[in-house]
């Protein structure tokens, strides 16, 4: 009951006009942030952060809380809308959303991602408000073995989900995780692998540089090729009736969303996991629990509803750590952090007795921006879908164009605007050759974490790599990452089998 | 060039590349370093050996003729394809290097109009509006929003009265 009250008083305070009139800002400016490909949450949260010293500590959570659960559901728009994912989030979004652009069903993949991801992250806030303490207490057990065992769970997830060519597969995990160790090596500070000793490559390689160069350059390359360069014309339909008959076909897919809204929510609670690999575990569950798991990639709507509805609800359980803990669950969450501080407040158990008004505020304000950012997302569906409408030849430019500065802004750096159109082209000619080119963006993006991870394990007990196996909980971890890959090479190895022996049984008669 | 040489010549020059990154890692510590453990270099060296097992592992399958792609006779890329692959590469380099000369904004608006008008056969009602719009917005939204200064290289006196405008 306890709770109860507070979260009432929690809503009164996110009710202030003050506080509203930010939370609703802040969702407006979060979905079109997080529409723009190659800004996410993290850019839209470090940029605006200066910005809310303007008002209380109070306003300025509720404000950022607000952009990133509007960044959240704006990544679905571009991964549907362009083909081209946001944020990392929402990679797995592009699988099925884009080939349900493509079908003329913009309006259907928007619906099912608006509805997924306010399931996800109602579910989540719920799950926040009541299961905060033992949760976490839960997650803090993790050390770097689980987190190292949980990454490779994320990577055998892709190679069990993927159903491309393995050799193909494990290529693009390594090769994003080496693109990943480009820079400073964290623990010793020497430079590695700086090519040619060009000095762009000591900053490292950002995820964003492979993202924008694969699903922007590459993508717009791919499409080209497909429409001639032609003028296409989207068959993308919009109306009331279109949006309900989008809730109907949604139905067979409420378990799955209800599922991944608890593995999202449990994933983003790790620190060192995220949105990230809640989206593509979520997709790959989705897929293992669907009757037809072969149309997933082809346009099915539980395989957007799935990572959506993850990755809202592991933005919710990347909160908890930080508020609770003072760890922050993924790097919005460490800038929101850092926001803390410098507005004099310490994250961690201390917060919730000391400034409970600010910390039931910030919960009673997500309950409240994710009614208000499904409203707006599925307002504005005419709008998005209108992109669709236009011809070709306009959208690819004006694409290269927001991938070139959008590019540019996080590092600031022209070398990394080179390196996108290096790593778009050749993304584009090894996906005319069917390399996946989705599990690159992933390990660029956990690659420095993994390498962190294990180097920290290795180290503290010096170089037994048996530890992974005796914590119970990395292993557990392990043995699901090994099920996933030997499961598809068996079914494999099985299709083979039975092929040949029909092949055989066909010659005899 | 067929999709099946396609693929011996990726999985080589991929083959290569990740010989090159084991070497390139090998700068550093590869073994374990008394102390510190593993050293710095060991973790993109044995990454970079999965990449080269890997590539293996594709051109034995291109041997075997295993997978669609090493048993496909077709063109990898038809002449169309190329004079589109072409054209657009090679405009966006040149958009690339014209930024570190007239500046961000005016490389944009060049891209654009080449693009528009040649590649996509726009009017000039379409061509240049959009043209002109969309680097004025660019300014606006990453300048006076977000303050992130793009490369203006040689343009940059032509901005000067709009920083005192926006500052």
């Amino acid at each position: 009951m306890e709770v109860l009250e507070l979260l009432l008083a929690g809503f009164a305070e996110a009710a202030t006009p003050q506080n509203l009139f930010m939370m609703a800002i802040g969702c407006i400016i979060g979905l079109f942030v997080g529409a723009m490909p190659g800004l996410g949450s993290v850019n839209g949260v470090a940029i605006l952060l200066p910005v809310t010293f303007l008002v209380p500590p109070n306003a300025a959570i509720i404000f950022l809380a607000a952009v990133y659960y509007g960044a959240m559901y704006g990544g679905a728009i571009s991964s549907v809308m362009l083909g081209i994912p946001g944020a990392s989030t929402a990679v797995a979004t592009v699988f099925d959303g884009r080939p349900l652009a493509m079908k003329g069903q913009a309006d259907y993949a928007l619906v099912a991602a608006a509805t997924g991801s306010f399931i996800g992250g109602t579910i989540s806030v719920i799950l926040f408000t009541l299961f905060a303490p033992p949760l976490a207490e839960f997650a803090l057990k993790f050390g770097p073995a689980e987190e190292f065992a949980l990454m490779m769970l994320a990577f055998a997830t892709f190679v069990g989900l993927g159903g491309d060519d393995i050799p193909k597969t494990l290529f693009s995990i390594c090769i994003g995780l080496v693109l990943a160790a480009v820079g400073l090596d964290e623990i010793s500070g020497q430079p590695r692998l700086i090519f040619f000793d060009l000095t762009g490559f000591y900053h490292g390689i950002n995820f964003l540089v492979l993202a924008i160069g694969i699903y922007g350059i590459g993508e717009m390359l791919w499409t080209l090729e497909i429409t001639r360069g032609e003028v296409q014309v989207s068959h993308a339909a919009f109306g009331v009736k279109r949006i309900i008959d989008a809730f109907k076909k949604l139905k067979g897919s409420v378990v799955t969303i209800v599922s991944c809204s608890f593995l999202g929510y449990f994933v983003g609670i790790l620190p060192a996991a995220g949105a990230t690999p809640a989206s593509l575990m979520a997709y790959g569950m989705a897929k293992s629990l669907s009757n037809e798991p072969e149309e997933f990639g082809k346009g099915r709507l539980s395989g957007v509803a799935a990572p959506e509805t993850a990755n809202n609800a592991a933005s919710t359980g990347s909160m908890l750590p930080m508020l609770t803990l003072g760890i922050p669950g993924s790097p919005t969450t460490a800038i929101l952090l850092g926001g803390m501080i410098i507005w004099g407040l310490r994250p961690g158990p201390l917060l919730f007795e000391n400034h409970p008004d600010f910390v039931w505020g910030l919960i009673g304000s997500l309950y409240l921006a994710n009614l208000f950012t499904v409203i707006i997302n599925i307002a504005f569906i005419p709008v998005f879908v209108a992109v669709l409408r236009l011809p070709f030849t306009i959208l690819a430019p004006i694409i290269f164009v927001l991938c070139i500065v959008g590019g540019y802004a996080p590092t600031q750096d022209m070398h990394d605007v080179w390196l996108i159109l290096l790593f778009g082209v050749v993304g584009y000619l090894m996906r005319k050759l069917d390399y996946p080119v989705a599990p690159a963006v992933l390990a660029i993006v956990l690659g420095p974490l993994a390498e962190r991870a294990l180097r920290q394990t290795l180290v503290a007990e010096r170089g037994d790599v048996m530890v992974f196996i005796e914590r119970p909980l990395s292993a557990i971890f392990l043995v699901l990452a090994v099920i996933l890959t030997v499961v598809p090479i068996v079914k494999m190895a099985k299709i083979k089998a039975r092929r040949r022996r029909e092949a055989e049984a066909s010659n005899d008669s | 060039m067929t999709v099946r040489t396609a693929e011996l010549l990726m999985a080589i020059i991929m083959g290569v590349f990740s010989v090159y990154l084991m070497w390139k890692s090998a700068e550093l510590e590869i073994g374990w370093v008394p102390g510190e453990g593993p050293g710095g270099g060991a973790w993109p060296f044995w990454l970079s050996a999965g990449m080269l097992i890997c590539c293996v592992a594709t051109l034995i399958r291109w041997f075997a003729r295993v997978t669609p792609q090493s048993r496909s006779t077709e063109l990898f890329m038809d002449g169309k394809t190329w004079q589109i692959f072409a054209i657009t590469t090679g405009s966006l380099a040149v958009a690339l290097g014209l930024v570190h000369v007239i500046g961000m904004y005016f490389a944009l608006l060049a891209f654009l109009l080449f693009y528009l008008r040649v590649v996509g056969s726009h009017s000039w009602k379409v061509t240049l509006p959009l043209s002109v719009i969309l680097p004025i917005t660019t300014f606006f939204f990453f300048e006076g929003l977000l303050k992130i200064i793009l490369p203006k290289g040689y343009s940059e006196p032509l901005f000067i009265p709009l920083y005192r405008f926006i500052y």
